[in-house]
Order: C-alpha cells, then sequence, then structure tokens
C-alpha cells in the first residue's frame, strides 16, 4: 500500500473546497469555477485506483490506514473499505464532478462559496463511507449535515428557510440517538472500532434499543415512512446540485448504516424486528408511490418517487438473502445515478422557465428534442426499464421477495404500475403534446455543458442496465460474510 | 453459428442507433438506407438460422453473465430452435417489409429518420425476445418491445390523442408485466433458475408441489406460475380485459399497427405460452383459464369490429379477436396450431393493415370508412390485395387463415378441458362475425358508392386529418407501398398450404412444444383427421352440418355484409336504431374504458390525492409542525421574562435572594 487512497478521496476534496473557498468573492468567479471543477476531477480520480486494485475474493477491509486520534476515549482515524462500501466513494466523488459542472453557468452568486460548500461536503461524505471508528463516522455524519444546510438555506427557493430547519432537526434528532447509542456501544467494549463492534455479543433487550436508535438515525435519512416529510420540502428548495447530491449520496448514508451498525451489530434485534422493516418498506413502496402520483410539482414528485425507490433498498436489506442485499445496494447506485439525472433534467427545465409545476410546461419536445430524448431514457429508468440501471435492483429485489413471501412480492411489484404511471404521466405532461403555454416556445435546446453531464449519466445508466456483473462482482463476498454473520445469534 | 446469431439480432440495432442518434443531421436516405440494410441483413441471417436448424443444429447457449448473485446466475443467452427460427423469419420478413413500406408512408413526415429509428429498434427488440434462452432476457424483450411501442403510438406527440394512448398501453402492460414478473419470481424462488432448459427439466417434479397463498388453501404450484405468466400474455397480446389498449394504439402510424400491432409484438404472448409449455401442460386449471379468456376475446371483441367506422379500428378488433383464436388454440394445448394462427396471421393481417394504410394515404389521412366507397378504380393493387388478405382472415379454403382457423376450431372441438365447450361454440360464432366484418370493410372501402370528396363538416380541419377536397379523386401508392402489399399477398394466400403438414402433423416442433398427449391428446386426433392440405380444403365445400361448419358460416357472414352495406344500406341504420341498447354497449366497447378511465385511473389520483393530503401533509407534517409550534408556543410563554432589561434581572435576582434566605432561614429559626 503506498498511497493513503482513502485519506486521498476524503481530503483532497476537502482541501479542494477550502483553496475555492480562498478565492473570495464573485470577482474571482471564473477561478473558482475552474478550481472547483479540477478539485472535483482530481477527486474522483483518485478514488478509480479502489475499484481496480479492490481485491473482490476477501470480505475484511481493504486500503486500511489505521492511527490514534483521541487516545483517552481509544478513538482512532481509522479508515478502510469493503466490498459494501467501495463503490460508493466512487459514486459520490463522481457524483461531485457532475455537480459542479451542472452549477457552472446557473449559480450566479456566492460561486466560491457554493461549490467549496460541494467539495467538502462531497470529502466528508466518503469519510462515513470510509470510516471504521464508530466516533470518526459520527463525526462525518453530522458535519455533513452543515453544508447541505447552508446549500439549501442559502442558494434554496423561497421558502427554503423552514425546509433547512426542518431537514435540519429532523436529521438531528436522529443523530442524538444514534450517538448514545455509540457512547453505549463504547462503555460496553471500551473501544469505538467498528468492527470490534460487530462481535460484541450483546443482551437481546440492549440489541433492541440499539437497533432502535440506529433506527432513528438511518431511516430519517433514508428516509423511511413515516420520517420522510422533510425530504420533499428539502428536494422543491434546494438548488439543482443540492438536489443532486441530496437524493444521489445523502440518501445513501442511512441505508449504508443499516448495513454497517443495524444489521451486524444488532442482528438478533434486525431478525425479530423484520416483519417492521419489510412493513415500513412496503409502505415506501405502495403509499408513496400513490402520493408521487398526485403531484404537481416536478422535483416533488421526484422526490417522493426517491423515497419509493429507497423503499425498495430497505426491503432488500431485511428480507437477509443474498439476492435481496445485493439487488438493494445495486439499487442504491442505480438510484444515484438515475434520481441525479431526473433532478438535473428538472434543473434544466427550471433553469430555463423558473417554475417547476408541471402545468406550466407541455409540449416541451418540440422545442427540445434532445433533452426529450434524455429525459425519456431517464424516466424510463426510473420506471424500471430493463436495459437501464433501474431495472436491475428492482428485479432482483422482486425476484427475492417473491421468494421470501409471495405477498410482499406482490406488494413491491406494484412499483411496475405506480413507477410507470407516476414518471411516465409526468413526462406526459412536460414533454409531449402540443405548445399551450408559451414560454415554452421559448425554450432552448440542451447547451453543450448540459449535454455532456446528461449524456454522461446515460452511459452510466445503459451500462449498468446492460452489464451489471462488474458491479456485483464487488459486492459478492463482502455481502455473504455479512448474511452469514446475522444468521449467527449474538446474545 | 453464434456470430451469425448475434449478427441477426445487433444488425438492425446498429441500424436504430446511427439513424437515431444522427436523426436530426442525418440525410433521410441515410437513415432509411442503414435500417433497412440492417433488418434485410437480419433476414438473410434469419434464413441461413433456419436452414442450420433445419439441418439439425440447434443452439442452446450464453453469450455473457449479466450478473449473479447468491447461488443464482443470470444469463444473456441464445436458445435457437425451430419454434425460434419460424418466428425470426417471421419477424424479420414483415419488419423488412414494413421498412421498405415506410419509404412511401412517411414520405412527407418530419419524424422520417426517428420513425425508422424506432421500427429498427423494434426489431431488435423482438429478436431479443424470442431468441431468449432465459425468462430474464425474455423479459428484457418483453419490456424492450412495450417500449418501442409505447413510442411509437405517440410517434405524433403533439396529438393529445396519441400520448393518451401511448400511456395507456404502457400502463396496461405494466399490469400484465406485473403478472408476469411474479411468475418469474415464482419460477426463480422454486426452480432455482431461470434458464428455460433447466426449468422444464424440473417441471414435472413441481407436478403436485402446492403452495399456501391464502388462509389454508393450497394452490398447485404450477398453476399459479402459470397464471402468472399468462397475465403478462394477456397484457401484450392484448386478451379482454386488459385489451383496451390495443384499439387506441392505432393512434401510431399504420406502418407500425401492422408490425408491432398484429404481426408481432402482440403475439409475443402466444410465443411465450408455447414456449412455456412444458410448465403449462402440467396445469389444466391454467389451460381452462387461457382458453376461456380467449374464446371471450376472440368472440366479444369481434362483435366490436361489427359497428366500427374507423378502417385502422375495424383491423384492430379483427386482431384482438384473431389473438383470441391463438390463445383458445393455447388452452386446448395446440401449442403449434397457436403458432401456426401466428405466422398466418402475422402475413394477412400485416398485409391488411399495410393495405388500410394505403387507402388511408389514398385518402389523404381519412380514416372514416363512411367517407370512401368505390376505390377499387382508383386502387386496384390495394383494392386485390386487400381482398386477399380479406379472404384469408375470414378462412376460405386453400387461402392460409383457412388452414390455421379450422384446426384452431377443430382442436376446440377435440379439446375436453372446461370450458372448451364455449370456446368452441365462441372460435365457431366468431368465424361469422369475422366474415361480415372483414367484408362490411372490403365493400365499404371498395365498392358501392363513391362517397369521398365530400365536405365533411363533422371533422376538425387540423393539418393531420384533411382527407380529400370535393372533386379531388384517390391515387393508387406508389411502388415501395403497393411492393410490400403484394410480397405479403404472396404467404397469405400460399403458406398455409405448405406449412400445415410440418407443422401441425410432423416433427416440425418436436422436442420443442411439449404436449401431455395421454392426458390431453387433441393433437393426436386432429393428426388423425388430417389427410393432406387439398383433402382439408375440399371438405369444407362438402361438409353438410351446415351450422358447424366453418366455411358455410364464414360465405353467410360474407353474404349478409353484402346484403347490409352493398344491397340495403338501410338496413344496418335501422337495426342500430331498433335495437339501440345492444348498439350503444358495442358502440362503448362495453364500457371498458369508461370503467378503467373511473375507477383504475381517477381512483388512482384520488387515492394519491388522499394520501398525500391526509397523511403527509396533516397526519406526518402537522405532528412535525405541531410540535415545532408547540416548542414556539413554549418559548413564547417563557419569553416575557426574557426583557433584557438590568434591572429586572437585578430586582428578580433580590427577589429569588429572599426567598432563598426565607427557605433556609425561616426554618432554622423557627427550630430555635
Amino acid at each position: 500500500m503506498s498511497y493513503p487512497l482513502l485519506s486521498l478521496a476524503i481530503w483532497i476534496p476537502v482541501a479542494a473546497g477550502i483553496i475555492v473557498l480562498s478565492t473570495g468573492s464573485d470577482r474571482n468567479a471564473g477561478l473558482a469555477r475552474i478550481l472547483a471543477l479540477a478539485g472535483a476531477m482530481l477527486g474522483f480520480v483518485v478514488t478509480l485506483p479502489l475499484y481496480v486494485g479492490f481485491d473482490t475474493t476477501t470480505a475484511a477491509m481493504q486500503f486500511v490506514e489505521s492511527s490514534v486520534w483521541i487516545p483517552n476515549f481509544n478513538i482512532h482515524y481509522r479508515l478502510g473499505v469493503d466490498g459494501i462500501s467501495v463503490l460508493f466513494v466512487l459514486l459520490n466523488s463522481l457524483i461531485t464532478v457532475f455537480v459542479v459542472l451542472a452549477g457552472w453557468q446557473v449559480i450566479k452568486r456566492k460561486i466560491a462559496q457554493y461549490n467549496a460548500a460541494f467539495l467538502i461536503m462531497s470529502g466528508l461524505m466518503n469519510g462515513i463511507f470510509c470510516a471504521l471508528d464508530g466516533m470518526l463516522f459520527y463525526v462525518f455524519f453530522e458535519a455533513s449535515l452543515i453544508p447541505l444546510y447552508l446549500i439549501i438555506g442559502i442558494w434554496g427557493g423561497p421558502n427554503r428557510v423552514y425546509a433547512a430547519i426542518k431537514f435540519f432537526l429532523y436529521t438531528l434528532l436522529g443523530s442524538l440517538l444514534f450517538l448514545l447509542a455509540l457512547i453505549y456501544l463504547f462503555n460496553v467494549s471500551g473501544s469505538f472500532s467498528i468492527l470490534e463492534w460487530h462481535d460484541l455479543r450483546i443482551p437481546q433487550n440492549a440489541q433492541i434499543w440499539l437497533f432502535l436508535a440506529f433506527l432513528m438515525a438511518f431511516a430519517v435519512k433514508v428516509p423511511m415512512f413515516p420520517v420522510h416529510t422533510w425530504l420533499p420540502d428539502a428536494h422543491v428548495e434546494a438548488p439543482t446540485g443540492g438536489s443532486v447530491v441530496l437524493a444521489a449520496i445523502a440518501l445513501k448514508l442511512g441505508a449504508y448504516g443499516f448495513l454497517r451498525f443495524s444489521l451486524p451489530i444488532a442482528p438478533d434485534a434486525a431478525h425479530e424486528l423484520t416483519w417492521l422493516m419489510i412493513a415500513l418498506s412496503l409502505i415506501a413502496v405502495v403509499y408513496i408511490g400513490f402520493v408521487a402520483l398526485a403531484q404537481k410539482d416536478m422535483k416533488k414528485l421526484v422526490a417522493y418517487s426517491s423515497i419509493s425507490h429507497m423503499g425498495f433498498v430497505t426491503l432488500g436489506f431485511f428480507m437477509l438473502s443474498a439476492l435481496s442485499v445485493e439487488g438493494a445496494l445495486v439499487q442504491m447506485i442505480s438510484h444515484g445515478f438515475v434520481s441525479a439525472a431526473m433532478f438535473l433534467c428538472i434543473g434544466v427545465l427550471y433553469d430555463r422557465m423558473h417554475s417547476r409545476q408541471i402545468a406550466d410546461y407541455g409540449g416541451v419536445v418540440n422545442t427540445m428534442p434532445k433533452f426529450a430524448a434524455l429525459f425519456m431514457l431517464f424516466a424510463m429508468a426510473n420506471a424500471g426499464l430493463p436495459a437501464t440501471s433501474g431495472f436491475v435492483g428492482e428485479f432482483m429485489v422482486i425476484l427475492a421477495a417473491v421468494k421470501f413471501n409471495f405477498w410482499i412480492g406482490f406488494a413491491a411489484a406494484t412499483t411496475l404500475i405506480l413507477g410507470a404511471a407516476y414518471t411516465l404521466w409526468m413526462y406526459k405532461r412536460v414533454v409531449f403534446g402540443a405548445m399551450t403555454n408559451d414560454p415554452v416556445r421559448e425554450l432552448v435546446d440542451l447547451n453543450r455543458r448540459e449535454f455532456l453531464i446528461l449524456a454522461l449519466l446515460a452511459l452510466c445508466v445503459l451500462g449498468m442496465g446492460l452489464y451489471p456483473q462488474p458491479f456485483t462482482e464487488v459486492m459478492h463476498v463482502s455481502v455473504d460474510n455479512l448474511l452469514k454473520h446475522v444468521a449467527l445469534p449474538k446474545y | 453459428m453464434v456470430n451469425l446469431y448475434l449478427l441477426a439480432a445487433l444488425a438492425p440495432l446498429v441500424g436504430a442507433i446511427v439513424a437515431g442518434l444522427f436523426c436530426r443531421v442525418a440525410p433521410r436516405w441515410l437513415a432509411a438506407g442503414v435500417t433497412i440494410a440492417g433488418v434485410a441483413v437480419s433476414f438473410v441471417a434469419s434464413v441461413l438460422i433456419f436452414n442450420d436448424v433445419q439441418a439439425g443444429h440447434p443452439f442452446n447457449g450464453a453469450v455473457y453473465t449479466w450478473l449473479t448473485a447468491g447461488s443464482y446466475r443470470f444469463e444473456v443467452g441464445f436458445l435457437i430452435d425451430s419454434l425460434t427460427t419460424l418466428m425470426m423469419l417471421v419477424v424479420t420478413f414483415v419488419s423488412l417489409m414494413v421498412h421498405i413500406y415506410t419509404l412511401g408512408y412517411m414520405k412527407d413526415d418530419a419524424g422520417y429518420n426517428r420513425f425508422f429509428s424506432y421500427i429498427s429498434l423494434f426489431t431488435f427488440s423482438m429478436l431479443m425476445l424470442v431468441m431468449a434462452n432465459n425468462f430474464m432476457q425474455l423479459f428484457f424483450g418483453w419490456e424492450a418491445v412495450g417500449l418501442v411501442s409505447y413510442l411509437l403510438i405517440g410517434f405524433w406527440y403533439t396529438r393529445p390523442t396519441a400520448i393518451f394512448a401511448n400511456l395507456k398501453a404502457f400502463l396496461v402492460n405494466r399490469v400484465g408485466d406485473f403478472g408476469f414478473l411474479l411468475g418469474i419470481g415464482l419460477t426463480l424462488a422454486h426452480f432455482g433458475s431461470l434458464d428455460y432448459a433447466t426449468v422444464f427439466v424440473q417441471a414435472p417434479e413441481f407436478a403436485n408441489t402446492t403452495i399456501n397463498l391464502w388462509g389454508s388453501a393450497e394452490w398447485s404450484l404450477l398453476t399459479v406460475i402459470c397464471i402468472c405468466l399468462f397475465i403478462g400474455a394477456m397484457g401484450k397480446s392484448a386478451q379482454a380485459p386488459l385489451h383496451v389498449w390495443l384499439p387506441d394504439s392505432m393512434e401510431g402510424p399504420t406502418p407500425i399497427s401492422a408490425l408491432i400491432h398484429a404481426a408481432t409484438m402482440v403475439t409475443a404472448g402466444i410465443f411465450m405460452v408455447s414456449r412455456m409449455s412444458p410448465l403449462f401442460e402440467l396445469s389444466t386449471t391454467a389451460l381452462s383459464l387461457v382458453m376461456f379468456i380467449g374464446a371471450m376475446t376472440a368472440l366479444f371483441m369481434g362483435f366490436l369490429g361489427m359497428v366500427q367506422n374507423d378502417i385502422k379500428r375495424v383491423v384492430a378488433y379483427s386482431t384482438l379477436s384473431q389473438l383470441g383464436y391463438m390463445t383458445v388454440a393455447l388452452g386446448a394445448s395446440a401449442y403449434s396450431v397457436a403458432v401456426f394462427h401466428l405466422m398466418t396471421h402475422a402475413f394477412f393481417k400485416a398485409l391488411l393493415f399495410l393495405a388500410a394504410g394505403s387507402v388511408i394515404i389514398g385518402m389523404r389521412h381519412d380514416q372514416d370508412m363512411r367517407n370512401m366507397g368505390g376505390l377499387r378504380k382508383y386502387m386496384p393493387i390495394t383494392w386485390i390485395t386487400c381482398l386477399v388478405g380479406s379472404l384469408a382472415l375470414i378462412g376460405t379454403p386453400f387461402f392460409s387463415g383457412f388452414y390455421s382457423k379450422d384446426s384452431i376450431i377443430e382442436a376446440a372441438r377435440l379439446s375436453h378441458i372446461p370450458g372448451a365447450g364455449f370456446a368452441y361454440f365462441a372460435v365457431l360464432a366468431g368465424v361469422f362475425v369475422t366474415a361480415f366484418y372483414s367484408f362490411r370493410l372490403y365493400f365499404l372501402v371498395f365498392h358501392g358508392e363513391e362517397r369521398f370528396g365530400k365536405a365533411h363538416t363533422e371533422h376538425g380541419h387540423d393539418e393531420e386529418h384533411h382527407g380529400l377536397a370535393p372533386g379531388q379523386k384517390p391515387h393508387e401508392s406508389p411502388w415501395v407501398v403497393t411492393l410490400p402489399l403484394i410480397l405479403l399477398a404472396i404467404p397469405s394466400v400460399l403458406i398455409g398450404i405448405f406449412t400445415i403438414e410440418p407443422l401441425l402433423v410432423g416433427d416440425y416442433f418436436k422436442d420443442v412444444i411439449f404436449v401431455d398427449a395421454a392426458a390431453r391428446p387433441v393433437m393426436v386426433e386432429l393428426a388423425e383427421e388430417f389427410h393432406g392440405a387439398w383433402a382439408m380444403a375440399l371438405h369444407a365445400f362438402t361438409s353438410l352440418k351446415i351450422w358447424l361448419s366453418p366455411f358455410w358460416l364464414a360465405l353467410a357472414g360474407v353474404v349478409l355484409s353484402w346484403f347490409f352495406y352493398m344491397k340495403r344500406p338501410d338496413i344496418p341504420a335501422a337495426i342500430a336504431r331498433r335495437f339501440s341498447g345492444i348498439y350503444t354497449l358495442l358502440d362503448n366497447k362495453y364500457y371498458f374504458d369508461k370503467f378503467n378511465e373511473i375507477v383504475f385511473a381517477r381512483g388512482a389520483r384520488l387515492v394519491g390525492e388522499g394520501f398525500w393530503k391526509f397523511g403527509d401533509v396533516a397526519m406526518i407534517d402537522g405532528l412535525v409542525n405541531g410540535a415545532a409550534r408547540l416548542v414556539a408556543r413554549v418559548a413564547a410563554l417563557l419569553r416575557p421574562a426574557q426583557t433584557g432589561y438590568v434591572y429586572h434581572y437585578a430586582f428578580t435576582m433580590v427577589v429569588g435572594l429572599a426567598l432563598l434566605l426565607a427557605f433556609w432561614v425561616l426554618p432554622l429559626s423557627l427550630v430555635k
């Protein structure tokens, strides 16, 4: 191991963010943009060796770094990735590049600060996926809230303060319980090492409490029903880049937490509460699917669709089979691409018309054919059409669900109808038809920058849909190991 | 050979990508040329593959591993056997005809390149569907053809009816896919694989397996799987009650109605059930359901064809009815008969649609048959080929449709599973209905009084639906339109007589389609009755029981439609008035659309609205905001104490100190 790759993945974006911040006022906007893009791309490039050099035959942590951080409490700066987390580091770093590009001409004030917020957030989120120390995880987990809070609060829409505070309070509530759980685990084990916690023997009763504390923290982030209502508001008020990161990465943090904390530390509680988790997941799929149908605001619609898709992730996790867990992980990555693309598409429209209301559009295809074609691809991916990445995870989870219990599979499979209904109905009202609203006549098709971003995402979506094997290959051993671990009683 | 298989499948894809990605910059000849070349290559490759399979070289193998998870392995691969090659030939041939036809039909359309891209993409998807060697890839192709169908129905995306129809088609198909996916899930859960060969080999072991779905009732596993799979087939092959999307799909350009909504995509369900014959043969319950649904569709959709005035819609309802016939054959365990009818139908129905399209060009995009009449003078090739197609459709002896349809009727008669009696009645009565509406169309369009060229005020004067101006005469279509008509007319006549023997009584489908001959000996009995193709056709004339003879029933239908529409055109109107209840029912298509519109479409929106307003906004956010408000209110109560004035604080401190002193000191003094 020559380079501390994980540290680089975390600190390059953060350092880049600080440098961008130092360019100061908007007079140096051009420089800030270029520095931000360079930082984001460098941040992405350093994550590539993580995939190339990844050993798919072991479930052990790889690229491990460890040094003492706070000796008094046995807190370490300890990093490492396994088959579950490594892909998210790459995804996050890639999405950051898109986000910087997406804000290129659109963000007109506090440009350095805007880009810096995204870069720093990107680094911190990489930290979450890499941290192997509970306290380090917690610090990253909480710190990443701040940039997102600022992004919504400063560059957001008219109702941004309500949304930002709602978002912040919701997540903070969960986080406090999470901190209590961490302190409990430290008291029991004398360590903050997550891997050591995995082997702790904890009484069933305590496991339940731990599980619930974790659940509060992670369920809010995912978000799971019924603690999801912050997400539509946050999305609606967030600038496009904020929505992209929120949907593509931030929602994955909670789901990742289930795999890193809830399942391995409290496996018996997980078994006991499977019914609860599956019930909440199915409510997310079905109930939220219907709610999405009723939305009149495109961003809200896609936000609800995100919740519904994340329902598949939690459903997959708690059916505890290799097919379902890998399906859920695939769904997470795919959702990263697809939701990012959907929000970028809505951003493209918003930048031109300054409206997110479906009713203000109609007939966009007449003036923006290139956009319409790409948006169609992403809409289809959102509806889970085969050959797009959206299909793979849903397919795996539904198949696993039918095996688990026919009626759970039945409920999950309703997404085939609901997902298509809300996505394509929106597409129809926005893109198809004659131009009834005058501003639509004035629309200009995608510029080169927009086209580049969406086309790259389209390649990701299609590539993953046609050949998902490289993605799941990485996960196999780690997922198997996790499932074996969860199957053993621990109290 | 795998390279040849890949070539057959991918050549149209390459064409689609080139024409599609550069649709806005590529010249028209390039888009048309590259897609036609792609499909032609695919057709030639299909012929070569067909010969290779006939020479005894079937193939079953993977191309690449799509995904592995746990103990499961999902692969993309090909199963090339006699069923596959037959489908490949039909698909690529009809597709090639439609590509050529499009040169003429879409000549003036701004979306010319895009259209070629779509139909080539469709050809690729359909080939992937029929060449699949596993359920996963089947589902891939299944949804992909659905996507292209969606894109093509909505091809003229500014028309509100078109974009309504394409959304409807996609969603109704998704209902079918919902069942289909559950069937696939159950298959994987119990068989541990999605590979056809692996599943089919194990199937007999599961013949008596039951699963518990509800309460204590035990269901046969294979019955549940087959019903789930069949729900998928009902969506794609438009069987009642999931048929509602197909008539509306006529909003798409006519070439795709021929290719997708008549010849190929809608028959995917028929193909799928035939492919799954080793599973369906193990469940009489499922077969009964299949037969019942098919019989309902065959008869009742035929009735609807009798009252349509839009030329394409007549053909569309006829397609629904014919798909019902195929489904009946499936239910009777006569899979090879279903595939046989699928093939003959692909030719003559594509022909009829393309002929209808030619009429529509001639009529300048007026599709109302009430404005036509006497076109035979002006469009001779269209007239003759349409007559050939109609004769094939109604089952005239020696025409291809006769052999396949008669075999289906015989199969229904010979079958003894529950529902076979009804099915036999339905397909027999359907012959009369088919003949009636087919020749109603024929007479209204090509014979009788010339009704075109009159100013019809009931039509909107939008650009797409102009119709002929007063005094204008229709013209025969250009050769690129008529050539495919002629090339399709040839197999419409001849294909039956030459292929019935190998397909139905020979061993063409040996080892491909599995029939439990001991339990359901329909095919064996059919073979016993068969004494050659000529004898079969001649026998039709000599049948004595007129009411049970398809030939005489068809003739009666033709004569009646001649009488109604040539001799006494006043009678149909009188009947419509007299039996206005039935007429209204038919005119409203049994109210399926209205029911779906109100119950499902509006219902789902209302449920969504309700969930959102009451669940999310009122309850959850009410709680959240309520909590926030509570904090704010408590804070408001406490706020007056925080005045910020030093003398207030000082005063509070003094009072507090006094109280504390009193608290501590007074008890002490009392003790003293």
